[in-house]
């Protein structure tokens, strides 16, 4: 065996495993919180941002950082969006929980 | 900051990226997941500004986007979450296609080698046309969950078919791998004609996906497109090498899948039929039978009568509610009983709202005690034992044929009503439900029709109690 490995195959490396983790972690989400669950995951998912920065950051201005800068700006919406909606949703739930511990409460 | 500190932070933000997802295991740790998942993603952002040359202008766009975003979350009813998810996920879309593009233009800015290597074209190709069936594929869902049908048939909540939809699909998709061999064989002159093509192509095909899917499909459609947003994120990690991307990536993508099976598992479709799109076209067209049955149809202070000489109640939420926006009435009818003390309890069927999990969230912002709301499993065995069974604007979702071999809608996990010592059912009309299919339930001797809007009639339920 000689040679480096290549970039795809640590890649592929890295995506099996995190399919893996992926898998197990979700199906233990309680059904309950399933639309925070989506609105978390994409707000995770606009980590993509970390591209679109790099991109609007390049050394030499040009058209890729001008869509880089677009692209930023497109995902931040979802990047903030996303977890401050799921935390207002995740608020509501935390008053029912208050509500079960003083059963009876209206 | 060397390349390898930047990796061990990225690592870091992935390992809370996981965290926060299993925080949502239970509703007490949810908000503290949530953190977590902040603090990752500030850390990936922080660090990447540390490493890109000129960071002034992506700091702007990050302002002006998370101000929109911080607006959009405050404002948005909740109600309305399925579009916002619909628009979100139309974002991660086109980002991803935005930023395949600007690899393509300049692969230096990311640490690529120009021209790019081969294996990266391979997973900018599938970054690209996932990503680009995403933003077109999420464009068309929030036109039909927003009800935009009125500006155009392509957002009609109705599906829209044509001859050959699924072969003109076919065609596409292989014209469109066709371009992405070409672009993996390009030299960098010539490499925009089959990107641009391919990428095109990739639009239509996702607006091709989503228009035969009908308004009431829409759980499974936005459970789909939330995996295609994840799988887009990994494919563009794979071109940048980036093992956060990957990891974030593969994580949505399977929680997006997850949630698609869960959706079909409860609508009994096939996850197959499902991923390949243009599905639940044709089942509506399914004749009910003419023969005459009759029901027994009650007013809003029949269902107060009832209902106040209890000692427990199911109710069952459904489609309905959520569209005639009837939850606070309902949280205010189960309060008066709760105060008789009439045991009130909620069964949640998964497709229940419009999105999974949506009616839980519907709920718990009508203040609904979070220990009054079940799952399926969870009560489906209490019906039998209890006085009257409420159903709300569901239809599908608690027919008996569903146990009856040889119905189409044979094998649907349902919600056992029909057990029930008393059933009411609020319904608009005698319309049948979205399989096209006349439920038995409510013909039953012990079932009592109240016709009408759920919201007036829950309000007119509560002045009579």
């Amino acid at each position: 065996m000689t040679g480096t490995i290549d970039h795809t195959v640590i890649n592929l490396t890295v995506f099996v495993l995190a399919v893996f983790v992926g898998y197990h972690v979700v199906w233990t989400v309680t059904p309950a919180l399933h639309t925070p669950l989506m609105s978390v995951t994409n707000a995770i998912s606009s980590v993509i941002v970390v591209g679109a920065i790099l991109a609007a950051g390049a050394q030499t201005m040009g058209a890729g950082s001008v869509i880089g800068a677009v692209a930023v700006g497109l995902v931040a919406i979802n990047t903030f969006g996303g977890f401050l909606v799921s935390q207002r949703m995740l608020e509501m739930f935390k008053k029912k929980d208050g509500g079960q511990k003083s059963s009876g409460h209206k | 900051m060397t390349a390898n500190q930047v990796a061990l932070s990225y690592l870091v933000a992935s390992v809370l990226f996981i965290l926060s997802l299993k925080g949502l295991s239970h509703p007490l740790t949810a908000r503290r997941g949530n953190l977590f998942g902040m603090i990752g993603m500030a850390i990936a952002i922080l660090t990447t500004f540390a490493v890109t040359g000129r960071w002034e202008i992506a700091l702007g766009a990050l302002a002006v986007g998370g101000f929109i975003g911080y607006i959009v979350a405050k404002r948005v009813e909740m109600t309305q979450m399925p579009e916002l998810v619909a628009a979100m996920h139309s974002l991660v879309g086109l980002a991803a296609v935005l930023i395949a593009i600007a690899v393509v233009q300049n692969p230096t800015a990311f640490g690529l080698e120009f021209p790019i290597p081969a294996g990266n074209r391979i997973e900018l190709f599938i970054g690209t046309f996932v990503g680009a069936i995403t933003f077109s594929g999420s464009v068309i869902a929030f036109g039909k969950l927003a009800g935009l049908g009125k500006y155009s048939r392509l957002f009609s909540s109705a599906p829209v078919v044509f001859k050959g939809q699924h072969l003109v699909n076919l065609v596409l998709a292989l014209v469109m791998v066709g371009f992405g061999i070409m672009f993996f064989g390009a030299d960098p002159a010539d490499q925009w004609l089959p990107f641009g093509a391919m990428t095109a192509i990739a639009f239509v095909l996702g607006l091709l996906i989503i228009i035969p899917i009908g308004g009431a499909d829409m759980p499974v459609v936005i459970s789909m497109l939330n995996s295609y947003s994840g799988w887009a994120a990994a494919g563009i990690g794979f071109s940048l090498n980036n093992s956060m991307l990957i990891i974030a990536g593969s994580l949505v993508g399977s929680s997006g899948a997850i949630l698609s099976y869960i959706m079909c598992h409860a609508m009994n479709r096939s996850f197959f039929s499902v991923i390949l799109g243009g599905f639940g076209a044709s089942e509506g067209a399914i004749a009910v039978s003419g023969e005459q049955k009759t029901v027994k149809s009650g007013s809003p202070d029949d269902v107060a009568f009832l209902l106040s000489n209890a000692d427990t109640v199911i109710i069952v939420p459904g489609y309905g509610l959520a569209v005639g926006r009837a939850q606070h009435a309902t949280k205010e009818m189960a309060a008066k009983l709760t105060a008789k003390g009439i045991t009130v309890r909620y069964a949640i069927h998964p497709v229940a709202g419009r999105m999974p999990g949506h009616m839980n969230v519907l709920l718990a912002e009508a203040e609904v005690p979070y220990d009054q709301v079940f799952e399926m499993e969870d009560i489906n065995s209490d019906f039998g034992t209890c006085d009257v069974a409420f159903v709300l604007g569901a239809n599908d979702v608690v027919n008996p044929l569903a146990e009856v071999k040889g119905s189409a809608i044979y094998g649907m996990p349902i919600l056992e009503a029909h057990k029930a010592r008393t059933v009411i059912v609020n319904k608009r009309s005698m319309a049948a439900g979205y399989a096209g299919v006349d439920n038995p339930l409510f013909y039953m001797d012990r079932t009592m029709m109240v016709f009408g809007d759920a919201k007036k009639v829950v309000e007119d339920i509560v002045k009579a109690l």
